[in-house]
């Protein structure tokens, strides 16, 4: 039932959002990133796969700076965010990360109620005027978590006692809630059970009308159902990018045909 | 299973083993289970032993400090001897030493038994001086003089006791060890059983001894921890005002914002050496950086809490970079891909996350300074007999004074039994001080848990 694409659209028209060029990371000596150079499109599901250790996740991180966190992690190459090079010296990655939001693979709430934790970005980027202003962002942010219905009555509620599905989806409104142009999840469904995964699938296929959505995930079946633009990363090489009908029905590398019928990872 | 069993062929048909009864390997097990559960039991058991023991050695050699020996009288005060000039001018009266008022007390006393018919040797009202505590006077001149209109009447007078007396209705002091002894003789102590039948002669509760001020070797009587106990608390202040913003931001700094490098490295050793540096040393820094160096006045609690905030930062620093790093990273993720700052993340998610086990960490940190009496012996905190409250906050942290285990550590040191008694009641108080601090840490936990 899941394995077709929930909706097909033709997204080659779609203008590129990402350009990464040539981009290399380092983890101390370890080389994770080999010369990945990769055109993400705006309004479009990309997913990464590839099996574990290939550099997919941290390839993600590279796109907010969230390495930047991380000592002995080092970039390299270009990323560009619509033409402007995002390890720019001048780009404050506070900047760039309310433009490219992220959702993590363990949901991972705030200790707080389940408006704060919506309304925590929106505050810090001073989006709101008043309180008024604040709770409509709240609401329409829950509202495109598709969990608006499940939580309306209890907002003050912490946000720690959802179930681990309803946790992600309220993941995903924080995520959007500061109206970012990107969206990066890295394994979002990895902790949650087939029901609670087929609805954040579903939430991330509405989302790509208004976001660019890269999605890092483990399940092939995942990548097919969701995603319109696969990338396959094997051992830090971007081995293949392309449809993702393509991919997965006619790759062009041998390494790619061996990993999606099961040979290698 | 009849299948399997024919079909395996290598197992002979029946059970291997009976389910019913253990074999040997499993005997062994549960035996060697059974050891480790009465090992356990047997080092609780000891445990609360030793507590029990230290408990109640503690509370029946200090309880008795807690109560004192007093002689009520009516004293009348002579206007001849305190107002000689008879205008009631307080500076007259405050001329009259309390050597003017020891003859009236005297005297007192002695009416006393001789008014209630107590047969005795003594012939003299001065003989009267080994039952009346030589700080009896002061008190009695005190009132006086805060009142002077009293001079000329009879007033009912609670006369400390000596500590010779206090000792006999204690239960220190026998007939038997008295005869060694030139402060009292079997006389008086007949006396004491006499007056004590009509009830002249009484215990009551001393509250003196939990505010009064301490006092000279010879009269334990009057000893009291209430001054050191201002020393420590003004000392807390000065650990908990140094200590706690100190400790937190370079806590916060290591933890969050350091780089990971050689030097970083290097101070993370020192920090976690100078927690177990000996507290002694702690004190030799004191003297020889604010005393010789910055020239800070000697016996000072401004020097002792800077000492003991020195003592304290290692505890503190690394109980809150242990409960930071306890904070799950999601959190510091989650936070950073909303677009916080570092800080942000830091002061709005981590921080609040780990402040149960900070302050906890503090109060642990502080009753440990509360507790110290090494580094005080150098800064000149021990053996200052501090007689007098401090006159302000000002003086509170700057005029000598002691700390309530240096006062504790003094009594224990003199001669008179009775300032032993004192030196166990010292502790009752300070290890009530102690249980409040955990009670507090408790709570303060407790609430902080439940934030939302």
């Amino acid at each position: 039932m899941y394995d077709a694409p929930l909706r097909k659209t033709d997204v080659e028209a779609n203008e590129i959002k990402i350009s990464a060029k040539d981009v290399q990371v380092f983890y101390g000596d370890n080389h994770a990133i080999k010369d990945v150079s990769v055109e993400l499109q705006d309004k479009t599901v990309t997913a990464f796969i590839g099996p574990s250790g290939c550099g997919k996740s941290t390839f993600l991180r590279c796109l907010n700076r969230m390495n930047d966190t991380i000592d002995v992690c080092r970039v390299e190459g270009l990323i560009a965010l619509d033409g402007e090079d995002i390890y720019d010296k001048r780009v404050d990655p506070v900047q760039l990360r309310a433009k490219v939001g992220m959702v993590f693979q363990k949901p991972n709430p705030f200790p707080k109620s389940i408006y704060d934790n919506v309304a925590y970005g929106p505050r810090i980027h001073g989006l709101a005027k008043n309180k008024a202003e604040l709770d409509d962002i709240v609401e329409k942010a829950l509202r495109r978590g598709a969990i608006w219905n499940e939580v309306k009555d209890r907002l003050h509620a912490p946000g720690t006692g959802l179930s681990g599905g309803q946790q992600q989806r309220l993941c995903i409104a924080r995520a959007v809630a500061t109206e970012p142009e990107v969206l990066l999840m890295d394994e979002p469904c990895s902790a949650l059970d087939p029901i609670a995964t087929a609805q954040v699938e579903e939430l991330i296929d509405e989302l790509r009308t208004n976001y660019s959505v890269v999605i890092v995930t483990h399940s092939m079946q995942q990548a097919a159902r969701v995603s319109q633009k696969t990338a396959f990363f094997h051992l830090g090489n971007l081995v293949e990018y392309g449809e993702t009908s393509q991919i997965f029905t006619n790759p062009v590398d041998s390494r790619t045909e061996s990993y999606i019928t099961g040979r290698i990872g | 299973m009849t299948d399997a069993t024919s079909q395996g062929g290598a197992r002979p048909s029946g059970p291997s083993t009976r389910l019913t009864a253990a074999d040997s390997r499993t005997k062994k097990r549960n035996a060697s289970e059974k050891r480790f559960r009465a090992y356990g039991l047997a080092a609780i058991g000891t445990g609360l032993f030793f507590l029990v023991v230290l408990l109640t050695s503690i509370i029946s050699n200090g309880s008795t400090a807690f109560m004192q020996t007093f002689i009520e009288v009516p004293v009348y005060l002579d206007p001849e001897a305190l107002d000689p000039n008879g205008n009631r001018d307080p500076a007259d009266i405050s001329k009259v030493s309390t050597f003017g008022y020891n003859p009236l007390i005297q005297n007192a006393v002695f009416e006393q038994v001789q008014d209630k018919g107590i047969a005795t040797d003594y012939e003299d009202a001065g003989d009267m001086k080994a039952l009346i505590s030589a700080s009896a006077a002061a008190q009695l001149r005190d009132r006086v003089i805060a009142n002077p209109d009293l001079i000329g009447e009879t007033v009912d007078f609670q006369i400390l006791a000596s500590s010779r007396v206090d000792g006999y209705l204690k239960g220190r002091v026998g007939r038997d060890s008295i005869t060694q002894d030139r402060n009292i003789d079997a006389g008086h102590l007949d006396i004491v059983d006499a007056l004590r039948e009509d009830g002249t002669v009484h215990k009551s509760f001393n509250f003196a001894f939990i505010t009064g001020a301490d006092a000279s070797e010879s009269r334990p009587e009057q000893a009291g921890l209430g001054v050191s106990m201002l020393g420590s608390f003004f000392m807390m202040l000065v650990v908990l005002f140094l200590a706690l913003p100190i400790g937190v931001a370079a806590s916060i700094y290591l933890e969050e914002f350091a780089p990971q490098n050689k030097f970083t490295d290097f101070i993370e050793v020192n920090i976690s050496n100078l927690a177990a540096v000996p507290s002694i040393v702690f004190g030799i820094l004191g003297l020889a950086a604010f005393i010789q160096f910055a020239h800070l006045p000697q016996s000072a609690p401004l020097v002792g809490g800077l000492t003991l905030t020195l003592m304290t930062l290692p505890t503190i620093v690394i109980s809150t970079r242990a409960s930071l790093k306890a904070v799950p990273p999601s959190i510091r993720d989650a936070a950073l891909g909303v677009g916080a700052s570092k800080m942000q993340s830091v002061f709005h998610h981590v921080l609040p996350l780990a402040m149960p086990g900070i302050l906890t960490g503090t109060i642990i940190g502080l009753a440990q300074a509360l507790g110290e009496t090494a580094p005080l012996l150098l800064i000149g905190m021990v053996g200052y007999i501090a007689t007098n409250y401090p006159e302000g906050v000002i003086s509170g942290f700057m005029s000598p004074n002691s700390a309530m285990p240096a006062q504790i550590y003094e009594w224990a040191k003199r001669a008179d039994p009775a300032y032993y008694e004192r030196a166990w009641g010292g502790i009752i108080i300070l290890l009530v001080f102690l249980l409040v601090m955990n009670v507090i840490a408790i709570v303060l936990r407790r609430k902080f848990e439940r934030r939302w």
